[in-house]
């Protein structure tokens, strides 16, 4: 008998199959559609300041130095990307491993597959198409897409969860939890507001929405990440989440390519790391010369390759698509 | 005070929820994309046995509850307390009402039961699987029928009730599942 049985994957082979399928077919979708592959750095001096990230730092020593420096495992191969565009690559797309320190649950794994692509002269609604049809495409004969739905951010809030985004203040989206759903959260301060909206989002919301692909759009402009905001009445960023089968899939933006507004959106998140008491980091300025260069009008999209296997067949761990998941990497 | 962080949270892990000692059944690592990790636990009372649902900040830690699995020897009941006795250390412990809880109906002196302790008190008692007990009360046996089927209610000398065959007689010892209530067989001495 086997003692230590440790060393064999935990996916299975025709899930192994099964990647490689869907692998190759997002390569033929983008030959089809010209767009270009292309191929960044994993490894580089500066990192992604989203407070929500922690990237992995690990330490490089030129031949013969006494001394090393610092460097990181990208957490998305977005910048590099971008300075490929602003150099007039054209439209753009990677699929890579990508490194998040201190995630790991059913459905993350500390390291993963993101394909991400930009296009250049799409905004976010016109990448939101893309996506439904590549995800259709991809997984036309394996499992085809039962609806599609399409929401505006604060219209999910007023129906499902009965709360406006936009004006709620903390307490009220505390009360939606506690109060509605029975749902007590500990250590959450106040400070936090766009944290209780996440909660509400995965909490409250997430659950119900259902079979099939779902697109929210319009976030707050308090998550914009690299969107661009739209000016009106409450600002909204031109961001959009894509859920699968009730899981979230990817993320996108119409692309911020203001360099004085990054640099600020830079400064604001180094001071929200540090006063959550994360790690500082290296801020890109090669990514910011990119900007100030002139980044093509694009938008850009970075979709969950496990997650999308974990949906088509039917995965209820991560585990289950990873040859070699990270405990036993 | 010994404390864990969410970064510990699996299943089994004793912990302090609101002055209770509880443990957690399952723990679900929750986070979006762009935004805030968090622990998403299912946690049993072990005071109540009720099922709560918490959601921790990732980061966030909580007391530990001193809560161990103890194998204890049933001596005696005297009215008020149950008691019982490690076999190693002859050290006694009385457990209450609520701790015995459902157990009650299946003790029977010198057997082995888990005794799970909370500060050094017991908190709850888990009777053996399988326990020996004799009928104190049943209908006559009637002879010949090995059928099995149909069954009486009998009471056993611990006073609990459960079904037997009709040729079951008084003063007979039974095998009894306590998981389900169920009686397995006759005693083969």
């Amino acid at each position: 008998m086997e003692t230590n049985a440790g060393w064999r994957p935990t996916a299975s082979h025709d899930v192994l199959k099964l990647r490689a399928t869907v692998q190759a077919r997002i390569r033929s979708f983008f030959a089809a559609h010209d767009v270009l592959e292309v191929d960044t750095p994993a490894l580089s001096h500066a990192a992604s300041t989203d407070p929500a990230l922690a990237s992995f730092r690990t330490s490089y020593s030129a031949p013969g130095a006494a001394d090393s420096e610092r460097c990181y495992l990208h957490t998305s191969p977005e910048f590099p990307m971008k300075r490929l565009l602003a150099a007039g690559s054209g439209s753009i797309y990677q699929l890579c491993k990508v490194f998040r320190d201190g995630e790991q649950g059913a459905r993350h794994n500390p390291e993963f597959t993101l394909l991400e692509w930009y296009r250049v002269g799409y905004d976010h609604l016109d990448l939101m198409d893309e996506v439904e049809r590549l995800v259709t495409s991809v997984l036309s004969d394996i499992l085809p897409v039962s609806s599609v739905h399409h929401w505006c951010y604060r219209d999910l809030f007023m129906e499902m969860a009965g709360v406006d985004p936009f004006v709620a203040d903390v307490q009220a989206l505390a009360g939606v939890l506690q109060s509605g759903h029975d749902i007590t959260v500990v250590g959450l301060t106040d400070a936090d507001r766009d944290a209780w909206l996440d909660l509400i989002m995965t909490h409250i919301i997430e659950p119900r929405l259902g079979e099939g692909l779902v697109f929210i759009r319009d976030y707050p402009a308090s998550q914009a990440a690299l969107a661009r905001l739209r000016s009106g009445n409450p600002q909204v960023a031109s961001r959009f989440e894509v859920y699968l089968n009730g899981m979230e899939l990817a993320n996108g933006f119409h692309e911020l390519s203001d360099a004085a507004e990054q640099a600020q959106r830079f400064t604001r998140e180094q001071l929200r790391r540090r006063t959550a008491g994360s790690a500082a980091v290296e801020i890109d300025d090669h990514l910011l010369a990119a900007l100030r260069a002139g980044l093509p009008d694009c938008a850009g999209v970075a979709l969950g390759v496990d997650r999308l296997l974990m949906c088509a067949c039917g995965a209820r761990h991560i585990q289950e698509v990873i040859a070699f998941p990270f405990e036993v990497a | 005070m010994a404390s864990y962080s969410t970064s510990e949270f699996k299943g089994g892990l004793k912990i302090m929820i609101d002055g209770d000692p509880c443990a957690i059944i399952e723990n679900e690592f929750v986070k979006p994309g762009k935004g805030q990790a968090f622990s998403r636990v299912k946690i049993r009372n072990l005071k109540t046995g009720r099922v709560i649902e918490r959601t921790f900040k990732s980061g966030e830690s909580v007391e530990a509850a001193d809560v161990m699995d103890t194998d204890l020897q049933y001596l005696y009941n005297d009215g008020e307390f149950w008691y019982f006795m490690d076999t190693n250390s002859f050290e006694q412990r009385a457990a209450s009402a609520d701790a015995v809880g459902d157990a009650v109906k299946w003790l029977k002196e010198q057997d082995m039961c888990e005794v799970t302790l909370w500060n050094d008190v017991p908190l709850a008692v888990t009777p053996p699987n399988f326990v020996m007990l004799a009928v104190a009360e049943t209908d006559p046996g009637v002879r010949g029928d090995t059928s099995g089927g149909g069954g009486k209610p009998a009471t056993l000398e611990t006073g609990a009730v459960v079904r037997v065959p009709l040729f079951i007689d008084i003063g007979e010892v039974l095998k009894i599942d306590t998981r389900t209530g169920e009686y397995v067989g006759r005693s083969k001495d």
